[in-house]
């Protein structure tokens, strides 16, 4: 999802028997389900993956801030303008406090940071999509913060307390935002004829991306077990996705639009819908670089962090000289 | 204008100069959205376009009541044209370099908080009141962009260059924010408008104080640019909604 393919560094996920003391202890707590705190012991794999998972969450939040950032300048009304600058603005928040709880496990914001420009760390697929119309933003508060919030509910009860606690802010202002965006698509469904083929065409295009987003097959994936034994993911996700699909399929009925799935089927059965398979080698793909907007959007953070450093450099030199002048007086 | 605006006419023209000034700064820091030079800077340069774009709301749809027919805040936002746009130019300029968006914020903002001061005494409830609802919002904006003037004048060497450029390139659309329009001349007297004449000083007073501690020089005396509250407009003003509007006019009649 947000971080959609999170290696755990572990061969194999050990049982109570395999583990030393102080892993057993620790697993012990997680499973009686108190909180790790920063300050607690914790083994060093479990902190190496948990500041992987929200260093990629962070990333995901600031590097999704751009593609709806690019219709900012072209919202249809200055109500819609209002609401989406305080979304995109939202998540610029949700990547602060990401980068926050990845803190307090001692990653340092810059290196962060550095990772993400080098292409070294990853952020999630999805925003490597093009928003190509206005409805693109209707979708993506509808669709992207819809799968975000099936993502990220669970993570408010995932055992690292202060991502646990990030999670519960940013879910608050994620549902906000999923509204918003089925809003966009209802008034565009109830509009012009062109409006609604563009609400469609915004579905055609976002859909398959969307499904996606909650990462690859789980199948036997070791970095799944590992983390689920971690509670630092509570579903696999298969089982998230599944649960995106039944919750979006009767939202598209009643906004009366097709799902470009020809597979998409409802199972008596098993109470779900069945559905296609995406296209996972056009995941890979994005993933690794070549997704359609993987270089603007790297590109975009380059420039704004290049062309910001001399703002930055600045600050510091006035606060070392206010700080110089203030000992000075003292003196 | 030729001839002499009737008064509510003058009001309908003098709420536009308001409102639109604020929507077309609001606009231009709107782009930087996400492209900011540091993370809390970001969210922080969006606050105020927030607040710049809300108040925007407040002048264009008491323009609208007067206008009356259909017109609303989104048909006087979206389907006027340039010439018929009434902001300062200051704020049409280019988002530029930090340097350029920090002081041009700062020269509009200390001009905003004097006006929206003295309109808090209008004769016009209406507009005394939207004035009072919007000052604390722009109290905040003078002292953040004039936090910035400061740190970026006597930052680094480089901030201070940069800074000192944006600042002699801006300063010719300075002129503008102290002459009254026709509309506000006729309203002047009754009390509905401030005289924008009698701002100068306390502005200049400010800045003089602000680029003092931020050891930048103030520019002299030079030929200003005016025209922006007749719809004469730079170049720029063209693109910006030309981009802004693209919507509403591609698809007449819509809604959204
Ligand atoms: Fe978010
Ligand atoms: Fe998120
Ligand atoms: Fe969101």
């Amino acid at each position: 999802m947000y971080a959609q393919n999170v290696d755990t560094g572990v061969k194999k996920v050990r049982g109570a028997d395999e583990m030393s003391a102080d892993e057993a202890a620790f697993q012990a707590r997680i499973d009686e389900g108190i909180k790790i705190e920063p300050k607690d012991e914790m083994p060093a794999a479990y902190r190496k993956t948990l500041i992987r998972q929200i260093s990629q969450h962070a990333h995901s939040e600031i590097v999704g801030q751009l593609p709806e950032g690019n219709w900012l300048t072209r919202a249809p009304t200055l109500e819609r303008k209002l609401i989406l600058l305080a979304k995109v603005q939202d998540e610029a928040g949700h990547g602060l406090y990401l980068y926050s709880a990845a803190e307090t496990l001692g990653a340092s914001r810059d290196d962060m940071q550095a990772d993400l420009l080098s292409g070294k760390a990853k952020y999630s697929s999805i925003f490597n999509y093009p928003t190509l119309t206005w409805a693109d933003i209707g979708a993506i508060g509808w669709l992207v913060d819809g799968a975000a919030i099936i993502n990220q509910i669970p993570i408010c009860r995932c055992s690292y307390g202060p991502y646990a606690r990030a999670m519960v802010r940013v879910c608050k202002e994620e549902s906000f935002h999923q509204r918003q965006g089925f809003d966009i698509m209802h008034t565009l469904c109830n509009g012009t004829e062109e409006q609604k083929a563009m609400a469609q065409d915004a579905l055609n295009r976002w859909w398959w991306p969307s499904v996606m987003m909650h990462g690859p097959r789980d199948g036997d994936s070791v970095n799944t077990a590992q983390s689920m034994q971690w509670k630092i993911k509570l579903f696999t996700n298969d089982a998230l996705r599944q649960k995106f699909i039944d919750q979006t399929v009767p939202q598209a009925d009643f906004l009366g639009l097709t799902i470009p799935d020809p597979e998409l089927e409802w199972n008596e059965e098993t109470g779900h819908y069945d559905f296609g398979e995406p296209d996972w080698d056009e995941f890979w793909n994005v993933l690794k670089g070549y997704g359609p907007c993987n270089q603007e959007r790297l590109q975009a953070r380059i420039d704004a962090e290049e062309g910001g450093a001399w703002v930055r450099e600045a600050a510091e030199a006035y606060a070392e000289k206010q700080a110089a002048r203030k000992a000075a007086a003292a003196a | 204008m030729t001839e002499a605006p009737n008064m509510d006419n003058a009001r309908y023209e003098y709420l536009l100069q308001l409102g639109d000034s604020d929507l077309i700064l609001g606009q231009r820091l709107a782009a930087l959205c996400g492209h900011g030079p540091a993370l809390e800077e970001d969210i922080a340069m969006t606050n105020v376009a927030l607040d710049l774009i809300g108040q925007a709301r407040f002048w264009l749809s008491y323009a609208a009541e007067l206008k009356g027919e259909d017109a609303d805040e989104d048909t006087l936002a979206f389907l006027r044209d340039a010439p018929a746009y009434r902001n300062l130019l200051l704020v049409e300029q280019p988002n530029g370099d930090y340097g350029q968006t920090i002081v041009r914020q700062c020269f509009y903002d200390v001009w905003h908080f004097f006006v929206l001061q003295a309109l808090m005494q209008s004769t016009d409830t209406r507009i005394a009141d939207i004035a009072a609802k919007s000052i604390k919002e722009v109290q905040y904006h003078v002292e953040r962009s004039g936090d910035w003037v400061v740190r970026l004048g006597d930052g680094t060497e480089e901030s201070h260059r940069r800074t000192q450029a944006a600042v002699d390139k801006l300063w010719r659309f300075t002129g503008e924010m102290f002459r009254s329009s026709e509309a506000e001349q006729a309203l002047i007297e009754s009390g509905v408008a401030v005289d924008v004449a009698t701002l100068y000083e306390p502005w200049h007073a400010h800045m003089q104080a602000l680029f003092e501690e931020a050891t930048l020089t103030l520019p002299g005396d030079q030929p200003m640019q005016t025209g922006g509250k007749a719809g004469e407009h730079t170049e720029h003003l063209g693109y910006v909604l030309a981009e802004m509007q693209h919507l509403q006019r591609a698809y007449p009649g819509a809604r959204w």
